[in-house]
């Protein structure tokens, strides 16, 4: 690795595949997927706990509790953001940093405004029933477990907005492809996490 | 960087240079003397554990102070002793093996490095304001509702080193599986570098259900969350299940590096290529596989009803089959082989029927409805003690005198390594076998006394004697470390006559370990050059170029960052402002982390030329 890394690539040129053109690049590609398998059993231990402790010393249960107008909406804002992230990763490939940049600004606000909603949500739930992190298990394992979903989404959203700044004078080079790109699986790892929680939570809430 | 140049730096700059290494070989050092130290904390409260066991009614130690050693003795020996040695092995010998010039993520090795020992230095830290004493399984609620703030030491010190391990696993996966050199398939890695594999894939699947049940923990005592308070709906069979879904896969974690080091050490010191090479591959990860189905053997008695148990039973008794395919091969092995009994190949040796002994009583153990009668008796600590010391810290031994001429450039002493054995071994089996019949006998584990008249006084005191012949070996082993240190023997690049390519390379080798990297042309590499060929590993590359990370400082600050916020965490329940301290150290972690990420940091090279002038004294 060397000078010739930090190269700003342009449209047209080689490779196609910038994020894995270097060992350190493959070795990121490979490092992460393990990551996400570590943090797959983190989110299974913590869908485990929960279900254990659903509606357990709670006044309110799931069923009273949750809505799921504005769920609903946090899921198709949050699914779209994936896809919006597949478009930068599409224009990264072509080497387009430009519209990359664009698509993640979009990934970004999108993020953002899921996050903005879930913390109305969780006021919510403060606010008119009393719900809270201390009330009950139900309360602990809820939070918890949402919570922990949340959390990466906000530090997704730091991790992103760093590499738009960082890199936005400089361009796409073969140094800074494999980190866009492992930001953009761990932005897909965390809308896959949510649709588990959207039906394990949320929809099986509701039902019962 | 060879010794030789390390002894002209002054103090300051060798100990700058450890602070920001990221050379696997330096970092196998840091993890061994830190490991090393914390074996001798462990070491000392199990003394004084047998001490206050010696006799009848005995007041050597308070109950409570009992109840802080026997858990930051199992706690210790666990995560800061035995995991950290195995982190030494495998940081000095996996790259070495595989024919490569680091690990995948250098730095990522220091961050684990610098996280373990963080955490590790918390936890025991505990000690001047009292220390965690709910066992080191910590059930909820006896850990929950624990008084003062040992218990808390023991979340954060836990969570913070155990974040350094799960990097360690990450590491040490993709290093195996994208750095080999060129023929390298996977079925001619060493069984050290294949078991260094399955491990890495058990850390990864087996740590995050520890740091969920200690985020679980840390929300109940800290925070006021009711995950394991009943009265608040909570639930502590929760705490059992994470515990145990990491804590079984954590003894396979241990001892599956100790199988592999034992296959490389039973072959070369047998002159004979490994017995059913592709069987051990398929018993380890067999064993990795089934190591995951039995965490709930640990919970007979729990009450999860006769057809969960039935099948925990099975899956557990179904693990002796891979192991004895192991223990055969290496059996076979040295049937009919030229042996050596070296001070590892004894070690080596002693393990073997040892282990088998640990072994058996776990197939005991495993019989669930027999297990009621032995839950929680000193036959289950003779047990895990016979897996652990018979299998896990006689291999720690063995591969410490097989690898020390690769580590440090010297032969530790053979007849001293040999006079450490004998004591350790004697008293091994003395503090060990007998608790088996005590444990019969119904003696129950981490009573702090036991009383005069119920038959157990000869059994202890048998025990206890045995642990002082223990601490004897073990300090013999010491007194070798120095006396070979100051003036040992240099070791050549082959002191053995192995087998593997690590020792193709100097010993200690240059720091960028394979100045061509080599071509590998068939299992054992190194014995395939002597037979074959001229004794020496044919490059797969002309000579050129070298690129070699950067060191830095920053691994260092992350782990200091997560200290201090576990400091400030653990504190702020008695007064908020502590919170500050918290987000200090949050903020310097995160800060650290935003300097590693917007910094360039591209390495730099070794010119062919240099190679070449250094030519003739490295290769």
């Amino acid at each position: 690795m060397s000078d010739e890394q930090l190269q700003t690539l342009k449209p047209g040129q080689s490779p196609h595949e910038p994020e894995k053109a270097t060992l350190e690049g493959k070795n990121k590609f490979l490092g992460f997927w393990f990551f996400l398998g570590g943090e797959t059993v983190l989110f299974a231990s913590l869908f485990g706990t929960y279900l254990a402790l659903k509606d357990k010393g709670a006044e309110t249960k799931a069923q009273e509790l949750f809505g799921l107008e504005l769920v609903f909406i946090m899921t198709i804002i949050l699914l779209t953001s994936s896809l919006t992230s597949v478009y930068a990763i599409y224009h990264m490939k072509n080497l387009d940093f430009k519209k990359m940049q664009l698509w993640l600004g979009i990934t970004v606000l999108l993020g953002a405004s899921f996050l903005g909603l879930e913390i109305y949500e969780f006021q919510h739930y403060v606010h008119e029933y009393h719900h809270t992190f201390t009330s009950s298990a139900f309360g602990s394992a809820f939070y918890t477990l949402v919570g922990f979903h949340g959390g990466h989404v906000l530090f997704g959203l730091l991790w992103i907005v760093t590499l738009m700044v960082r890199n936005a004078k400089r361009g796409l080079n073969l140094y800074n492809a494999p980190k866009y790109y492992v930001a953009s699986l761990y932005w897909h790892f965390i809308d896959v996490v949510w649709v588990f929680i959207f039906t394990v939570v949320y929809l099986m809430g509701k039902v019962g | 960087m060879s010794t030789a140049t390390a002894q002209k730096q002054g103090f300051g700059a060798t100990l700058w240079d450890y602070l920001t290494t990221v050379d696997h070989k330096k970092i196998a050092i840091l993890y061994l003397v830190s490991g090393g130290i914390f074996f001798l904390a462990g070491g000392l409260e199990a003394l004084l554990i047998r001490i206050q066991l010696m006799v009848p009614d005995n007041n050597f130690v308070s109950s409570g102070m009992y109840n802080q050693l026997i858990t930051m003795h199992g706690t210790t020996m666990i995560f800061l002793a035995a995991m950290p040695f195995i982190f030494a092995l495998m940081n000095i010998a996996v790259p070495l093996q595989i024919g490569a010039r680091d690990v995948a993520f250098p730095f990522l090795n220091s961050l684990g490095f610098w996280l373990f020992f963080f955490g590790g230095v918390l936890l025991n830290l505990s000690w001047f304001t009292g220390a965690p004493d709910a066992g080191w399984t910590a059930y909820a609620p006896l850990s929950t509702t624990s008084p003062g703030h040992g218990m808390d030491f023991y979340v954060l010190g836990l969570q913070i080193s155990g974040a350094g391990t799960l990097i360690g696993g990450i590491n040490f996966l993709v290093t195996i599986i994208n750095m080999r050199a060129p023929g390298m398939t996977y079925m001619r890695m060493p069984l050290f570098t294949w078991t260094a594999l399955v491990t890495s894939v058990l850390i990864l699947f087996a740590f995050p259900a520890l740091t969920v049940g200690l985020f679980l923990m840390m929300f109940d005592r800290l925070f006021g969350a009711g995950f394991f308070d009943p009265t608040m709906g909570g639930n502590h069979v929760i705490w059992e299940h994470l515990f145990w879904i990491f804590g079984h896969p954590e003894v396979y974690i241990l001892v599956l590096p100790i199988f592999g080091l034992f296959s490389d050490i039973i072959s070369t010191f047998s002159k004979k290529r490994l017995f059913g090479y592709s069987a051990m591959v398929f018993a380890t990860v067999l064993i990795g596989f089934l190591g995951f189905m039995v965490w709930a053997h640990h919970m007979f008695t729990t009450g999860l009803g006769p057809i969960a148990n039935s099948i925990f039973a099975i899956a557990t008794m179904a693990i002796a089959v891979p192991t004895g395919i192991k223990i055969f091969n290496w059996l076979f092995t040295m049937w009919g082989g030229v042996i050596r009994m070296t001070a590892a190949m004894l070690w080596t040796v002693a393990f073997i029927p040892s282990f088998t002994l640990g072994g058996f009583t776990g197939v005991m153990l495993a019989a669930a409805a027999a297990d009621f009668q032995y839950h929680d008796t000193y036959f289950v600590v003779a047990h895990f003690h016979y897996v652990i010391v018979g299998g896990v810290v006689f291999g720690v031994f063995a591969g410490l005198h097989y690898w020390w001429p690769k580590m440090f450039g010297k032969i530790l002493d053979e007849k001293l390594g040999k006079l450490a054995f004998w004591p350790f071994f004697i008293g091994f089996h003395l503090t060990f076998f007998i608790q088996h019949f005590l444990g019969l006998m119904g003696m129950p584990r981490r009573y702090w006394v036991f009383h005069s008249g119920d038959g157990l006084d000869l059994g202890n005191l048998i025990s206890t004697i045995g642990a002082f012949f223990m601490t004897l070996g073990t300090l013999i082993f010491l007194y070798n470390v120095i006396i070979t240190s100051i003036k040992g023997e240099k070791a050549s690049a082959d002191p053995w006559d192995a087998r593997t390519l690590e020792w193709s390379i100097p010993s200690p080798p240059p720091f960028y370990n394979f100045k061509q990297t080599p071509l590998v042309r068939g299992l054992d590499p190194l014995w395939v050059e002597k037979r074959q060929g001229n004794g020496k590993m044919t490059p797969a590359e002309p000579l050129g170029d070298i690129h070699m990370p950067n060191n830095s400082f920053i691994p260092f600050m992350i782990s200091l960052g997560s200290f201090v916020m576990g400091y400030g965490l653990i504190y702020q329940v008695d007064d908020s402002r502590w919170l500050f301290v918290a987000i200090a150290g949050l903020l310097i972690t995160l800060g650290s982390m935003f300097v590693r990420s917007v910094k360039d940091d591209l390495g730099y090279h070794i010119h062919k030329e240099d190679l070449e002038e250094k030519g003739a004294g490295s290769e």
